[in-house]
């Protein structure tokens, strides 16, 4: 089983040690992990900007890098489900397809494919778990509270599996964040109000750390604490599984 | 009474008008979300909610494959029931059909309940330009019109207003004590006013919130008894509707009328539901059809299902963005995520910033009672809106050219890495809010030394 390892390029520009924990995690696993050295992006800020057609240089590059492997996996709720939901590439239909088919966001990948039981992890900290609205609706990794459904929580097993780590309640447990992708500029005023209630909410509950599986919303997040000079930090949920966070 | 509400250009502009009173927004935000918990309770006691609307949205979609049938049996059979049925193409069709049913019977002022459509077309701005009096019966809707604001939500229009504004608008138009901001006196005062126009009017106008094929009869509902009474006292009734409010049997609103109070507002069932067959002796009663751009949009394979919305507002409160930006910053009468893709087809140009006012969370599919994706709609309706042109020429060419940056694996590391390096030689360029819309209010991150690549080159590329 050959896995391609897929990082986003603000993950691999910004947020370099989410990557290397994601990577480790998948080595300790015992997986046989690439990482395929040209690739960039998933194509989404251009396609959710009305431009699919500027995204489709992105889609051949990615179809490129990926489709030789069994698994594509990556430490983004969000990409994954733009890939799987839109990746096409005219020159080579079935590949694109083959990827569609076989991308998945990481804590879906150790959940489904892995079955994961558990993990060498411990974080003795009080956290809250935002989840990216593309990783439960778009992919449902946990169950939306829309729904009248069983409820169900594949990071929150994950997490679970931490030694000492102490999962808070929120208020609107999965209430979008406000990143939106190019909305966060577009639309500033609303995205900063999202991102300060969706703050607000781990704070009254006296999160040390909020964690997620999207480290755009984390980033998002993180740019309002640290403007309120919040000790709160943000940390992805790679680091915290892989035991890496320092 | 002309909506003197200035409208700014577009929704990012008036939604950050609308976050400059943050305390305002809070409770804005407060006010919906708990309806959305109402919501929630009321359906999670429907152990078959998820079936219920797997239901309903099968039964329009039946509809709006055959609306052409449905149309002509519901005309027919109302026909036989005695009921005037008129047929109008858009807006002003439905404006002068209106106009002229008032005028035959020499009417000066009627009572209305609500009725989106009748906003939708202007009504009410029509019919007082040609010297008729409309009063909106609808407690919320009179509010909004003693402000002469439009609705800002579709059930709950006066939901931007705080009783304190209430308060002081009937301080002035009803003579309420000044000050006064008790619901229950306010409502009272409310009652009585309301009640002098029903006793006086000869005309009511209602909406429509189902029309059944087999019976020619139709269903309104309200929660204040308004269309009722308005309906009862006045000689003519005419009751106003979008051609895709069809149903095509009486027993399908045991599917919708359970559907639509629990989405609404949490109530198992709206406090009236109103069935209207026949006029009574004495009385004449009108149905205008109105299609008002409805025909088009059923021609749109990506679009069509957005005809299946029952207006009951479940997407509205549920939204992050309207709750937080308020429903007039989308400048059309239907506010939030199915406002925002039942607009652009009515105008495009006006209407382009309206699919970008999201998140795409996708909260707004979930709680539909129809089942339409209204968030794969929005998707959709920026690549329509990107194709015609209608996305501002600064953002088309930056994400042109950031599309041939990223097909570039080699000018992307140059960029990333440049970037980061200006970004630590000149933190305060990055940060400048004036340059950075992000960094208005948030702090960029902290741009590392080497990217994961570099890293992983550096690391774990000899084990390649």
């Amino acid at each position: 089983m050959k896995i391609g390892l897929f990082i986003p390029c603000y993950v691999d520009q910004f947020y370099p040690q989410v990557a290397i924990a994601t990577l480790q995690l998948l080595e300790k696993l015992g997986l046989d992990v690439d990482y395929p050295l040209n690739q960039t992006c998933c194509g989404q800020p251009m396609a959710n900007s009305g431009f699919e057609k500027y995204a489709k240089g992105c889609d051949a590059l990615f179809t490129k890098n990926f489709a030789q492997y069994d698994y594509i996996v990556s430490p983004s709720g969000s990409c994954v489900l733009h890939v799987k939901e839109h990746l096409h590439d005219d020159k080579n239909p079935a590949a694109a397809e083959h990827i569609r088919g076989r991308v998945y966001e990481l804590c879906e990948f150790l959940t489904d494919i892995l079955k994961v039981k558990d993990l060498e992890a411990r974080f003795p900290h009080k956290v809250g778990f935002h989840i990216s609205c593309h990783g439960q609706r778009g992919l449902h990794l946990s169950q939306m509270s829309e729904l009248v459904a069983e409820d169900f929580s594949k990071p929150g097993y994950l997490l679970n599996m931490v030694k000492d780590l102490e999962l808070i309640p929120l208020n609107r447990k999965d209430e979008c964040c406000g990143f939106g992708g190019t909305f966060c500029v577009s639309e500033e005023a609303v995205s900063v109000k999202m991102g300060k209630d969706r703050v607000q909410d781990h704070l009254q509950h006296q999160a040390e750390y909020i964690t997620g599986g999207d480290m755009s919303c984390l980033m998002h997040l993180e740019g309002i604490l640290r403007r309120q000079k919040s000790p709160v930090k943000v940390v992805h949920i790679a680091e915290i599984l892989n035991g890496s966070y320092a | 009474m002309h909506n003197e509400y200035i409208i700014p250009t577009d929704h990012a502009t008036a939604a950050e008008v609308f976050l400059q009173d943050e305390e305002r927004a809070n409770w804005h935000d407060k006010a919906l979300w708990f309806i959305r918990e109402k919501r929630d309770v009321a359906t999670k006691q429907i152990p078959d909610w998820e079936l219920l609307r797997e239901t309903a949205s099968q039964i329009k979609q039946n509809v709006l494959g055959n609306l052409d049938n449905y149309l002509e049996m519901f005309e027919q059979n109302a026909l036989q029931n005695g009921i005037k049925v008129h047929w109008a193409a858009d807006a002003a069709e439905h404006n002068q059909i209106v106009l002229n049913i008032i005028q035959q019977h020499g009417i000066q002022k009627l009572v209305k309940s609500k009725s989106m459509l009748t906003e939708e077309c202007h009504l009410n701005d029509y019919l007082l330009e040609n010297g008729i009096d409309v009063i909106d019966t609808d407690l919320g809707e009179r509010v909004v019109q003693l402000a002469k604001e439009p609705p800002s939500h579709i059930v709950l229009p006066c939901i931007h207003k705080r009783k304190e504004e209430v308060g002081e608008l009937f301080h002035i138009h009803l003579g309420t004590e000044k000050g006064a901001s008790d619901p229950a006196y306010l409502t009272e005062a409310a009652r009585q006013h309301l009640r002098e126009k029903f006793l006086t009017s000869d005309l009511a106008i209602t909406g429509v919130n189902f029309a059944i094929a087999e019976t020619g009869g139709f269903v309104v509902c309200t929660n204040e008894g308004n269309a009722d009474m308005g309906a009862h006292l006045a000689k003519v009734h005419i009751a106003c509707m979008g051609i895709e409010k069809i149903i095509p049997k009486a027993e399908n609103l045991g599917v919708f009328l359970r559907l639509l109070a629990r989405s609404a507002t949490g109530q198992p069932i709206t406090t009236y539901s109103s069935h209207f067959h026949r006029p009574a002796k004495g009385q004449e009663m009108h149905l205008v059809l109105v299609d008002n751009g409805r025909s088009v949009q059923l021609g749109l394979k990506d679009f069509y299902n957005s005809l299946k919305c029952i207006r009951c507002g479940a997407c509205i409160n549920t939204c992050p963005v309207y709750r937080r930006s308020g429903g007039h910053s989308y400048h059309y009468a239907i506010s939030g995520p199915i406002g925002a893709i039942l607009a652009p087809n009515m105008d495009m140009r006006k209407n382009a910033d309206l699919p970008f006012a999201s998140t795409l969370c996708g909260s707004c599919t979930n709680v539909c009672p129809v089942k339409i994706d209204i968030h794969n709609q929005l998707y959709k309706w920026r690549q329509v809106l990107g194709e015609e042109g209608y996305v501002p020429a600064t953002k088309k060419q930056s994400m042109k050219a950031m599309g041939s940056l990223l097909s570039n694996p080699t000018l992307y590391r140059i960029a990333g890495k440049s970037g980061r390096t200006m970004m630590r030689l000149l933190p305060g360029l990055a940060n400048n809010k004036a340059l950075n819309p992000w960094a208005k209010q948030r702090d960029m991150p902290a741009p590392p030394k080497e990217s994961f690549r570099d890293w992983y080159l550096k690391n774990k590329k000899q084990h390649d």
